[in-house]
């Protein structure tokens, strides 16, 4: 455990000597801040008229969640590549450690640059909280947090486990983005589509399982499952392709 | 400390190194010498626990490199050939993190040690990606250095280097080499000549010699040669030392110096110095010419070892 939250810490630091952390910081705090006036400008309106559902933030979770598709790529594309690359990779893999601390490390580390923006985020349901009466519902408001994490680590586990396999980021950047999208846009396709039947493909979607339920403050045993069981796929796809490297 | 046998490589159809068999024991520095492709690198990537073999057995520091990878890998000090480095980090906070991967104790100050030892201190807060070759290559240095490893692998360690940092790193690896077992790859023959105890010569991933340099230069030649020279143009210092039983090829130089050689085993300098002085020369060198280590190693290397 110790090599993993060396290797984070490191990691965390490096994003922030890159112009590419404040990219896409930017990218998704912008959109979400704009949105938040957005809600907060038509609650007030709706107010003023005396209609209206009271205002929550869970849609901008589900928009941080939603931007992850495309920034998410950007994020990992050079954890494990470039480092092959530049040749830092023979470096790591004669260091005593493990492969798999290494690729959890690096996954580490981007989750918690993500984590760092998504904190930055709370002050939109803090803000929201004094203006709404009686307060906004702290326990959704949690549910979509978790959810948060828990679509970012997969995602973020996926875009690593990419990364070891390519020596290119960009190669790495566009293969995960690709993926992203199946997992997000066209996985259940199917299911309205077929119009019934076929609704076992949701259970695969990226999407289904935050937008349905977990941001919605239904903790689904399926949900939480199913993002850990995408997070440890990732994090053994990017240890088999270390140990690949290896042996080649 | 490194015992290397039947150790085979093949990436693909490609056989890079083929049953490879050398010992390396603790305080000897072996030279590692071979023309590029020859498998220097990929045996050294083994022997640091970088990829496995595809044959054979590699035992470093007492561990096994594929069985016990980690094992020796805590035991291991690597300079890899390219000497990569995170250019975006500061030199301190570079080997701090690569000791804290080693879980060394009080890295700060150890950081402090190796940076003083490879004359890096005042560059402590430097950044990497702002340094020259040179200084790159001994942060690389440092590096494998920080956790006072027992075997040291150093790939081409003073490539790069001005000449005082060439005396001073060759110092160090002397200085580390009488406690611990160093195996370096170089393309400097005279740095092999100079500072290791042994080499061996690696050719189209075979090994096709491994001795001392003296002890090569003898096998090869077979014949000790010797250079003479006198005062003055010394015109019929060949015919006088032709008259020493023994003595054969013998040749004048362009500089009036006359070359011979005789066979291994009887020197025959002392009957050479007491001719010429009877001869009424006035003797002022006598010196054997050893065969130079590339002279061994264009050899061994374009004769696949046959002289060997």
């Amino acid at each position: 455990m110790n090599n993993i939250w060396t290797i984070a810490k490191r990691e965390y630091d490096t994003y922030f000597n890159s112009p590419l952390a404040y990219v896409v910081m930017l990218a998704i705090l912008l959109p979400l801040g704009i949105f938040f006036t957005l809600i907060l400008l038509f609650s007030s309106q709706n107010a003023m008229f005396g209609g209206g559902a009271a205002p929550d933030t869970l849609q901008i979770n589900w928009l941080f969640v939603f931007l992850m598709v495309f920034l998410g790529p950007a994020i990992t594309m050079r954890l494990i590549s470039d480092e092959a690359r530049m040749g830092t990779l023979e470096l790591m893999l004669t260091a005593p450690i493990k492969d798999f601390e290494f690729v959890a490390g690096k996954w580490l580390g981007a989750l918690m640059f993500v984590l760092s923006i998504a904190v930055v985020t709370i002050v939109f349901p803090i803000v929201l909280n004094n203006f709404v009466s009686p307060g906004i519902d702290w326990k959704t408001v949690i549910s979509s947090y978790i959810g948060l994490i828990l679509v970012s680590s997969a995602m973020l586990s996926l875009g690593v486990g990419i990364s070891a396999i390519f020596n290119n980021q960009f190669a790495a950047f566009f293969v995960t983005l690709g993926l992203f999208f199946f997992l997000w846009f066209f996985v259940n396709m199917p299911v309205s589509l077929l119009q019934g039947g076929g609704e076992i493909l949701n259970y695969l979607s990226l999407s289904y399982h935050f937008a349905q339920n977990i941001n919605q403050g239904n903790m689904t045993l399926a949900g939480i499952t199913y993002y850990l069981s995408l997070t440890a796929l990732g994090l053994f796809i990017g240890t088999s392709a270390i140990e690949i490297r290896r042996w080649r | 400390m490194i015992k290397v046998s039947g150790l085979t490589k093949d990436y693909g159809a490609r056989r890079a190194i083929h049953n490879l068999n050398f010992n390396a024991q603790q305080g000897e520095i072996v030279g590692f010498l071979g023309p590029n492709g020859a498998g220097k690198t990929t045996t050294m990537r083994i022997l640091t626990g970088y990829m496995p073999p595809s044959d054979g057995e590699a035992i470093v520091a007492g561990y096994d490199v594929v069985e016990e990878s980690l094992e020796v890998r805590k035991r291991v000090g690597y300079l890899p050939e390219t000497v990569p480095l995170y250019t975006d980090m500061v030199v301190f906070d570079y080997l701090k993190y690569m000791g804290e991967l080693r879980r060394i104790p009080d890295i700060d100050d150890r950081v402090d040690e190796v940076l003083d030892m490879v004359g890096l201190l005042d560059r402590a807060q430097g950044f990497i990606g702002n340094l020259s070759k040179g200084m790159r290559q001994r942060v690389g240095l440092a590096q494998a250095l920080l956790h006072r490893p027992e075997v040291l692998i150093l790939d081409e360690p003073t490539i790069g280097l001005d000449p005082g940092q060439v005396v001073e790193v060759r110092q160090l690896i002397r200085d580390i080499g009488k406690e611990r077992t160093v195996l370096l790859s170089t393309h400097l023959l005279n740095e092999a000549q100079n500072l290791c105890d042994r080499v061996l010569i690696i050719n189209k991933g075979k090994i096709v010699a491994e001795d001392t340099t003296e002890n090569l230069q003898a096998r090869l030649l077979g014949a000790e040669r010797v250079i003479v020279r006198v005062r003055g143009d010394g015109e019929e210092l060949a015919d006088t030392i032709k008259e020493v039983k023994g003595v054969r090829k013998v040749e004048t130089l362009e500089d009036g110096a006359v070359e011979f050689e005789f066979a291994s085993g009887k020197d025959l300098r002392p009957e050479v110095a007491k001719q010429v002085i009877k001869s009424g020369y006035d003797l002022l060198e006598l010196r054997p010419l050893g065969m130079s280590l590339e002279e061994i190693f264009l050899e061994l290397t374009s004769n696949d070892g046959k002289k060997k």
